[in-house]
């Protein structure tokens, strides 16, 4: 949550004693638009500055539900005339130097190209987002890896933008957002599952996205509080969609990691699948196994923002369930709700437990490129 | 399986309206002319498929009879072998679906009708929830006014997916009749069908629609707690029927971690949201979504860190559970003997 601010920070030099660790949710940010210039065409430059980016909310401008702080930021991470996240110096001092980070994802979310509702403008923003990561973060600090963003809402334009980068080391996973147009295990996206299994990158499904539907079943919540939490409902119903549907049946070495969306929720889940789906498998005759041994074979999540319980402990129960090798530790950097790994566990664990939460559960995912 | 205790109350049964001609002789002469001058189709939701496995255990379906339709094979399949002293009769014609907001309120006074004429009037041990026309809520009041004097309502039902979510000031006038009245609020899986049932758009499968209904309670648990429904109704007693409850804890784990985050968007909260709901919200036991073990059953109910949560119930004559195994291996006698008795009395005012 929020860190409180002192007036005068003290510089935090590296910290090689700390354990090292992944960061498997990192917000990049540019400060206007003018940073993707050099990776767009002209006509997409008057585009943007003639009609703005268009997705399917009502706003032109911020979004559809006010956040709890400015740009959904940390107060302390605002570099010097710039947005957070915005500047690598200052990224690397606060968060990769300090956490002892060897390891760090970017997801280049937010006004991202992904979901505006003029595609062929959409896909030529997802590029440019994708050339920006890579000159201005991922060239400059090897500590970084990027994830490609992809206009997933237009599958071919989605797979030609995953085999651009399939090969380059630089990029460790495709970038979808939660809240797809469509339930996501539907035909029209399986060419962007098998895109990304066949370049050996796993699909993170980062929570947000603008599909258009209410983020509950029940129509448009009054709060940011009912969107945030939301997130989590909504990513049940992606992951849901993509069991029932078979993708993973249809793409068997396919990888998704639920980012952002909490994890404690999954073994509910699971276990309602399984029973769901047994009571109706007539319907679901392309599912060869229950629902939970897909989800445990196939599904990874980033442990921000970490539920807790008022016994904290209770938390570990549900690690347990889904097993400790499948939580990815992520800060959320910079957003507010970001989770400091000194204090994220509730509890003492044994070493290496604690090194496969922080370190190497990532380093088995991403680090093989 | 847990042993039950006889004498339980079963807080989610359906008796199913047959067919709209069962309704006739309890709507007005406008509106039976309307069925037969429209031809008008059973308004039976796609919530629920006539041949989906869920929708009725194999053996309560008996051919050429509705499952739920008749009181007899409620006795036999349900009051008689679980020993129940009252059940709660959740009617889910789906008249709350209609987009006309008079012939919604023209339907559910009939089913209300023919609820206490064809099922209460004839089997004591039966208690039953009002059916309201949640389309327009200020009809959803008149209907709970004309039928709240009949003690033998106990509840007002209402889907788990409408217009609005149910936070919403909008619904407010329903809660208050209802605490007027001392009824507590029912809240059941289904649709209105308003909104596609997941936040990502219209499933494939109706598997996929039955998951989701637990994610809708989840969300529809949020929007009261959020908009201050239990703040304004502190009496106010809302039960969620047929939702799941394993989803409970982490939801509220999430839910009050944002609420420590973003107080200043909600100031009228209070208390936390795991306080809340340990007050006023409750659960009923079916379906059960449980772990695969009972040793993993055992450490979920401590995450539900209250014994006072959950209803007994069998939800007949949907297809849950098989033979007599209606309560999930873990549970306590004394935490059995709490949901099929006491819980369900300090729940219902109006069962003492």
């Amino acid at each position: 949550m929020n860190v409180q601010t002192t007036t005068k920070p003290l510089p935090q030099a590296a910290n090689q004693s700390k354990l090292a660790t992944a960061d498997c949710d990192i917000h990049p940010q540019r400060n206007n638009d003018k940073a993707l210039h050099p990776y767009l065409e002209q006509r997409w430059i008057e585009h943007m500055q003639m009609f703005g980016s268009r997705p399917r909310q009502a706003y032109q401008a911020g979004p559809a539900y006010p956040k709890g702080q400015p740009n959904a930021s940390r107060r302390d991470a605002w570099p010097a005339g710039g947005r957070p996240g915005s500047s690598l110096p200052f990224m690397r001092e606060q968060l990769l130097d300090t956490n002892n980070c060897v390891l760090g994802i970017l997801n280049a979310t937010g006004d991202n190209g992904q979901s505006y509702q003029n595609r062929e403008f959409g896909a030529a923003v997802c590029h440019a987002m994708n050339e920006w990561q890579l000159h201005e973060w991922l060239l400059p600090e090897p500590r970084l890896r990027g994830s490609i963003v992809v206009p997933y809402e237009d599958a071919e334009a989605a797979v030609a933008e995953i085999e651009l980068y399939a090969s380059d080391p630089h990029f460790v996973q495709v970038l979808m957002l939660s809240r797809t147009s469509e339930p996501p295990g539907q035909k029209r996206y399986w060419k962007v599952y098998e895109a990304a299994a066949a370049a050996g990158l796993p699909v993170g499904v980062h929570a947000f996205g603008f599909g258009g539907y209410p983020v509950s079943g029940a129509g448009w919540p009054s709060y940011y509080i009912e969107d945030m939490v939301g997130h989590a409902q909504s990513s049940q119903s992606f992951l849901t969609s993509m069991v029932i549907e078979g993708v993973f049946e249809r793409v068997p070495t396919l990888k998704l990691v639920l980012i952002e969306a909490g994890f404690a929720w999954l073994p509910s889940l699971a276990w309602r699948l399984d029973k769901i789906q047994n009571r109706l498998r007539a319907e679901t005759p392309h599912l060869k196994r229950p629902p939970s041994e897909y989800i445990h074979d196939h599904v990874w999540l980033t442990t921000q923002p970490m539920e807790e319980p008022a016994n904290r402990a209770h938390v570990l129960d549900a690690i347990d369930w889904i097993g400790w090798d499948r939580l990815l530790f992520a800060t959320d950097y910079p957003h507010w709700d970001y989770d400091d790994p000194a204090h994220v566990l509730p509890m003492p664990l044994p070493e290496q437990k604690k090194r496969d939460f922080f370190l190497n559960n990532a380093v088995a995912l991403y680090g093989q490129r | 399986m847990s042993a039950i205790v006889p004498g339980g109350i079963d807080c989610d049964i359906h008796p199913a309206v047959p067919n709209l001609k069962a309704l006739h002789p309890y709507l007005t002469d406008h509106w039976r002319d309307i069925i037969v001058q429209r031809g008008m189709h059973e308004l039976n939701s796609i919530a629920y498929p006539a041949n989906s496995p869920l929708t009725a255990r194999p053996d309560w379906r008996v051919e050429g009879i509705r499952p739920g339709s008749s009181l007899e094979l409620l006795q036999q399949h349900a009051l008689n072998p679980f020993k129940t002293s009252i059940a709660i009769a959740n009617c889910l014609y789906g008249v709350q679906l209609l987009f006309s907001e008079d012939m919604g309120a023209g339907f559910a006074r009939a089913v209300n009708d023919w609820m206490a004429k064809e099922w209460l009037d004839k089997e004591p041990r039966l208690r039953a929830s009002i059916v309201v026309p949640a389309q327009n809520p200020e009809m959803a009041v008149d209907e709970i006014n004309r039928v709240a004097p009949d003690k033998r309502f106990v509840q007002v039902l209402l889907l788990v997916m409408n217009d609005m979510p149910l936070g919403k000031r909008h619904y407010w006038p329903i809660y208050a009749a209802a605490q007027k009245h001392g009824l507590a609020i029912g809240i059941h899986a289904g649709s209105a069908y308003r909104h596609p049932v997941t936040p990502i758009g219209w499933p494939s499968y109706y598997t996929e629609d039955y998951a989701a209904q637990a994610a809708a309670f989840q969300q529809a648990l949020s929007s009261l707690i959020c908009e201050g429904v239990f703040t304004k109704f502190p009496d106010l007693k809302v039960v969620l029927l047929e939702s799941g409850f394993t989803w409970l804890p982490a939801h509220l784990w999430r839910l009050t971690k944002f609420w420590r985050g973003l107080r200043m968007e909600v100031p009228w909260l209070d208390r936390a949201p795991t306080e809340i709901v340990k007050s006023n919200v409750r659960l009923t036991i079916q379906p059960c979504d449980g772990p695969p073990s009972e040793e993993m059953f055992q450490i979920l109910m401590e995450h539900m860190d209250s014994d006072e949560l959950l209803l007994f119930s069998t939800d007949y004559p949907h297809w849950q559970f098989d033979g007599e195994d209606v309560l999930p291996a873990g549970f306590s006698p004394s935490l059995v003997r709490k949901m099929m008795i006491d819980n369900p009395m300090a729940t219902y005012s109006r069962l003492s």
